[in-house]
């Protein structure tokens, strides 16, 4: 249902070649593995892990900042991981025009690193949440949600004790007329609800994109739902997204 | 030796999940006067006898770069010297 069989078919006919990712792994990183086996085994595109502690990037097309807990989140979460040696290569890979996916943490180190604006604080309710969830997709015309059909409705996990996006009211603004706000967490109707929110993120945001539409962040895992054998592959779509917008930028 | 006591708390508009806990525990407790309880956070810092001058200047750097973050916190610091 997702995602597209013509994506499938495209990426079946490179031969495994096209854009390549790097996943960098931070120390308490524990979603690398699952982000390097879906590029690699699901959508068989090359891929790499970079550590923190390199300086370079060169070569790569996408770079995910996976889940887990950099630097075991002391201070706030991704905190002290923004100021990680690879993460000015990160930036520069950005600035020149490069994908940026972050995922969770990763998504907290790029607020925390000002490549996407506001922050990620505790979950309303303090809870540890840790759940399928209904996502919206409100923009299907950027190079991370091409391959979905707009307003499409997905079912991806969450994992977060800290997934609650907040940011200024001038900045919700311009994310909202700008269409940056990608991704909201709905009911099964696609309704914003304050009951299917699950950690009280201001308008339901779940993930937003820079004003280039070349950096992502979100909190859902869209890596845990690649395969249906895992109970969804409403994820992949994002990666495949990402695969079709990265062969278009190298042509 | 310089010491600096550093001082950060969650901006006044935004709801401090934990602070609540906190508030509800001590309602539950019969301290029914408890009108709010904000969390934040208590820092130490040794700073090395040296150019005194600039320590200002160098912890101000310390909090907007990484001991708070300004998009949610708010900090204030003391100098002890």
């Amino acid at each position: 249902m997702s995602a597209g069989t013509l994506t499938k078919n495209r990426i079946a006919a490179t031969g495994g070649r096209g854009p390549k990712f790097a996943v960098v792994r931070f120390p308490g990183s524990n979603c690398d593995q699952d982000a390097y086996y879906v590029i690699k085994d699901v959508l068989g595109k090359p891929v790499e892990y970079v550590w923190h502690q390199e300086t370079r990037l060169k070569g790569f097309d996408v770079v995910i900042l996976p889940g887990g807990f950099s630097y075991g989140d002391y201070l706030r979460t991704g905190a002290v991981a923004r100021f990680a040696p690879i993460m000015d290569s990160v930036r520069a890979h950005a600035e020149r025009g490069g994908f940026v996916l972050g995922i969770c943490n990763g998504f907290q180190i790029l607020c925390e690193a000002h490549l996407l604006p506001g922050a990620l604080m505790q979950n309303v309710g303090c809870k540890f949440r840790c759940e399928f969830v209904t996502l919206k997709v409100e923009n299907a015309e950027t190079p991370f949600t091409r391959a979905y059909r707009p307003g499409q409705l997905l079912q991806i996990p969450i994992a977060h004790g800290e997934g609650r996006y907040v940011c200024e009211e001038a900045t919700l603004q311009e994310l909202e007329a700008n269409r940056r706000i990608l991704f909201r967490y709905t009911d099964a109707q696609g309704r914003p609800t304050p009951e299917s929110n699950p950690n009280g993120s201001i308008a339901n945001i779940a993930g937003i994109a820079n004003a280039n539409f070349n950096v992502l962040g979100m909190m859902p895992h869209p890596e845990r739902a690649s395969e249906k054998l895992l109970g969804s592959a409403d994820g992949r779509g994002v990666f495949e997204s990402l695969v079709q917008a990265a062969q278009t930028a190298m042509r | 030796m310089p010491q600096v006591k550093v001082i950060v708390t969650l901006k006044p508009t935004l709801l401090d999940a934990q602070g609540r806990v906190v508030q509800d525990a001590l309602h539950s407790m019969g301290y029914a006067s408890v009108e709010q309880v904000r969390m934040g956070k208590y820092m130490e810092l040794e700073l090395s006898a040296q150019d005194n001058a600039n320590i200002e200047k160098e912890v101000k750097e310390m909090c907007d770069r990484l001991l708070a973050n300004p998009v949610i916190e708010d900090y204030r610091f003391e100098v002890v010297k």
